[in-house]
C-alpha cells in the first residue's frame, strides 16, 4: 500500500497533473516519498529455465579419439599434410589450408603446461570443486594447445612445468577419460 | 569508400539490474532517443540491424522479439549475434550499399539469466564445455599467458581498474564510478588468478543504439556528423587451446586494415581518443599492443608514463570503459556511442579537448577471439 501523506487523502485517486476542477493535485515532497517507497518494491518477475537436451555426434575423427582415450589410454593427433600442424583433439580438416586431414599421429601422455590459471570461483559446471587450475598443454608431438584440468599440487604449478594424463579407471569415450593431467 | 557517418547515438544507464525495464523496453528507449538525438524520424530509417543473443535473453531468434521496439515494424530488418560493433558493421556496410540510414540497436540484460551458465555455451561442447571453462576463466588463460610472454604485472593491470573506474566519475552512463588504489584492487577477491574482482568488468543490463547515414541523409539530421573513416574486423582459431594467447592477431590485422583504410600511418600521433573493450584490466594494455600504440609487452607503461590517462596525448577509455559498464553485446556499441559523443564535443565532463578522430573496439568471442576496429573522424 502506499503511505499514507499528511494531507493527502487515501480515499481520493492518485493523479498527477494540473490544478483543474475536481482533479486532485500532489506536492513535490509527496512524489519523493512515493518514489523513495516505489524503490523498495519488487516487480513482479518470471522465473524460468530452458531444458533442452542434446544428443552430438561426436564427428567420425571424434569417435576414433574418443575410442583411443577409452579403449587404450591412448592420445591421439592428426596432421595436415599442407602445413603439417598437428592438432588435438584432431580435426577432420585444417582450418587453415582448408583441406581435409587423414594422417593420424600417437601422441604422448605428457607435455608441458604453456598457460594456467587456478580457479577460486565456485558454479555447478565444474567438474571439480576449487581450488582447481584450467592448464593449455602442449601434448609431445602436438602443434597446438589441449585445454585440460589440474587438480593437485597446486602451488608447484608454473608456465613450462611438465605434466602426464590421469586415466579414469571407468572409461566411457568422454574427454573426462582423463580424468586429469598431473605435475611430473 | 563512399562517406557515411554516424548521426544519432544512444545509450540507457547501465545498471547490476534494471528491474522495472523488459529488454524490449530498453530498446524502445535507445531507439527513440537516438532518433530524437538525430533529429529523424521512423521515415528517415531505411533498416533496422538488431543486436541480441539467444541464451542471454532465453529464446531463440531473440532478434524478432524486438523488431518492433527498433522501429522495424515495416522495414528491413537484419540481426547480427555478436558485438554490437559488428552489427554496426553490418549495418554500416548496408549503407555503403544503398541505404540511406540503418539503425543498429543491441541490448542484454545480464541480470536475467545465469552468466556463468551462458559463456559455458560458448565452449565446444564434446571437448571443452564439459571441463566447466566460461568466459572469467578462459580470460585468466590469456592473462596468464600475457604476463607468462613478456613479464607485465598483476599492478600493471590493476593501474587500469584505477583508471577507468576513476574516468567514469565523469559518465552519467556508468555502473561503477569508483575511487579505487591500486592496493585496492591488488587486495580485492581472487577469481581466477591472476584475475581479480576488481580486474573484472560487471555483468550490467543495459541498450545502446546508433544511426549511420549516407551523406545525403547526414545533411538532414540535426546533428554534426561523425564520419567513417576505417572499418575492420578479423577472427582467429575457434579451439582456446589453437591460439596464441598472448599475441591477438586478428585484432592486429583488424587495426591495421582499420587504419589503412583512415590513412593513419603513426597510430599514437594521429588519434585523439580510443574506447576499447576492457572487459577485463589486463586487456587494455594487450589490445593497445596488438592495435599498434606501442610494442607488445609495452602495454603496462602507457598508463605509468601517462600516455593514456585523461591528462594523457591519447585518452583511453574516458568513459570508464567496460570496466565501469558492461551489458554484453551492448559494450562494443557503447564505445562507438562514447567515441561518437567525443568527437561531437558532447561528452561533457569527460570531453578530451579538440579530439578529432577516435578508435572505437569490439570483441566476441572467449579471449577476444575476433575484434572489430572503427576508426571516426569529426572531419569529412
Amino acid at each position: 500500500m502506499p503511505p499514507s501523506v499528511e494531507g493527502f487523502p487515501r480515499e481520493k485517486p492518485f493523479c498527477c497533473g494540473s490544478r483543474g476542477e475536481g482533479k486532485t493535485s500532489i506536492t513535490l515532497v509527496e512524489v519523493r516519498i512515493m518514489a523513495a517507497w516505489l524503490e523498495g518494491v519488487e516487480g513482479l518477475t518470471l522465473k524460468g529455465q530452458i531444458r533442452v537436451p542434446y544428443t552430438w555426434w561426436v564427428g567420425e575423427v571424434g569417435s576414433r579419439f574418443l575410442m583411443a582415450l577409452r579403449d587404450e589410454c591412448k592420445i591421439l593427433g592428426n596432421r595436415c599434410k599442407v602445413c603439417n600442424t598437428v592438432y588435438v583433439p584432431p580435426r577432420k580438416n585444417c582450418g587453415r589450408c582448408f583441406v581435409n586431414i587423414d594422417a593420424w599421429v600417437e601422441l604422448g601422455r605428457e607435455g608441458v603446461v604453456t598457460a594456467h590459471t587456478i580457479v577460486r570461483f565456485e558454479y555447478p559446471l565444474q567438474p571439480v570443486k576449487p581450488p582447481f587450475a584450467y592448464a593449455v598443454i602442449k601434448l609431445d608431438g602436438a602443434d597446438v594447445g589441449l585445454v585440460h584440468i589440474v587438480k593437485k599440487d597446486l602451488e608447484r604449478l608454473r608456465n613450462g612445468v611438465r605434466v602426464r594424463a590421469v586415466f579414469k579407471e571407468q572409461r566411457t569415450g568422454h574427454i573426462l577419460d582423463i580424468d586429469s593431467f598431473q605435475i611430473v | 569508400m563512399d562517406k557515411i557517418a554516424i548521426v544519432g547515438v544512444a545509450q540507457t544507464q547501465y545498471e547490476r539490474r534494471k528491474k522495472d525495464e523488459t529488454f524490449y523496453d530498453l530498446v524502445y528507449e535507445v531507439t527513440s532517443k537516438a532518433l530524437e538525438d538525430a533529429g529523424l524520424a521512423l521515415e528517415d530509417i531505411d533498416n533496422v540491424i538488431t543486436v541480441s543473443n539467444d541464451f542471454l535473453d532465453g529464446r531463440t531468434i531473440s532478434s524478432m522479439a524486438v523488431g518492433e521496439a527498433a522501429g522495424a515494424y515495416d522495414k528491413n530488418i537484419s540481426t547480427v549475434e555478436g558485438d554490437g560493433t559488428f552489427g554496426a558493421f553490418y549495418g554500416a556496410m548496408r549503407v555503403l550499399g544503398g541505404f540511406r540510414s540503418t539503425l543498429v540497436v543491441a541490448h542484454s540484460k545480464g541480470s536475467e539469466g545465469d552468466i556463468r551458465c551462458i559463456t559455458n555455451g560458448m565452449f565446444d561442447p564434446i571437448y571443452q564445455r564439459c571441463l566447466g571453462l566460461e568466459a572469467v576463466s578462459a580470460s585468466a588463460l590469456q592473462a596468464n599467458a600475457y604476463m607468462d610472454r613478456y613479464g607485465v604485472t598483476e599492478t600493471d593491470f590493476a593501474r587500469v581498474s584505477v583508471k577507468n573506474h576513476g574516468n567514469a566519475k565523469n559518465n552519467p552512463f556508468a555502473q561503477l564510478p569508483l575511487d579505487l588504489t591500486v592496493d585496492d584492487v591488488m587486495g580485492s577477491q581472487k577469481i581466477a588468478d591472476p584475475i581479480k574482482r576488481l580486474d573484472c568488468s560487471p555483468v550490467s543490463d543495459g541498450a545502446a543504439a546508433v544511426i549511420i547515414a549516407s551523406e545525403g541523409m547526414a545533411k538532414k539530421a540535426r546533428t554534426k556528423p561523425v564520419w567513417i573513416r576505417g572499418v575492420a574486423h578479423c577472427a582467429e582459431e575457434y579451439f582456446l587451446g589453437d591460439r596464441d594467447l598472448a599475441d591477438p592477431k586478428s585484432l592486429r590485422a583488424a587495426a591495421q586494415k582499420a587504419f589503412r583504410m583512415a590513412g593513419i600511418e603513426r597510430p599514437l600521433e594521429q588519434v585523439d581518443v580510443v574506447e576499447l573493450y576492457d572487459a577485463f584490466s589486463y586487456m587494455e594494455p594487450l589490445w593497445l599492443e596488438a592495435m599498434g600504440f606501442c610494442d607488445p609487452g609495452e602495454g603496462g607503461t602507457l598508463i605509468e608514463k601517462g600516455v593514456t590517462t585523461m591528462a594523457g596525448k591519447m585518452p583511453v577509455n574516458p568513459s570508464g570503459g567496460v570496466l565501469s559498464a558492461h551489458a554484453l553485446l551492448v559494450a562494443g556499441l557503447a564505445r562507438i556511442a562514447e567515441a561518437v559523443l567525443q568527437l561531437r564535443g558532447d561528452a561533457g565532463a569527460r570531453q578530451v579537448q579538440g579530439a578529432r578522430t577516435a578508435l572505437a573496439h569490439g570483441i566476441n568471442g572467449p579471449c577476444g577471439q575476433s575484434h572489430c576496429v572503427w576508426i571516426l573522424s569529426g572531419e569529412k
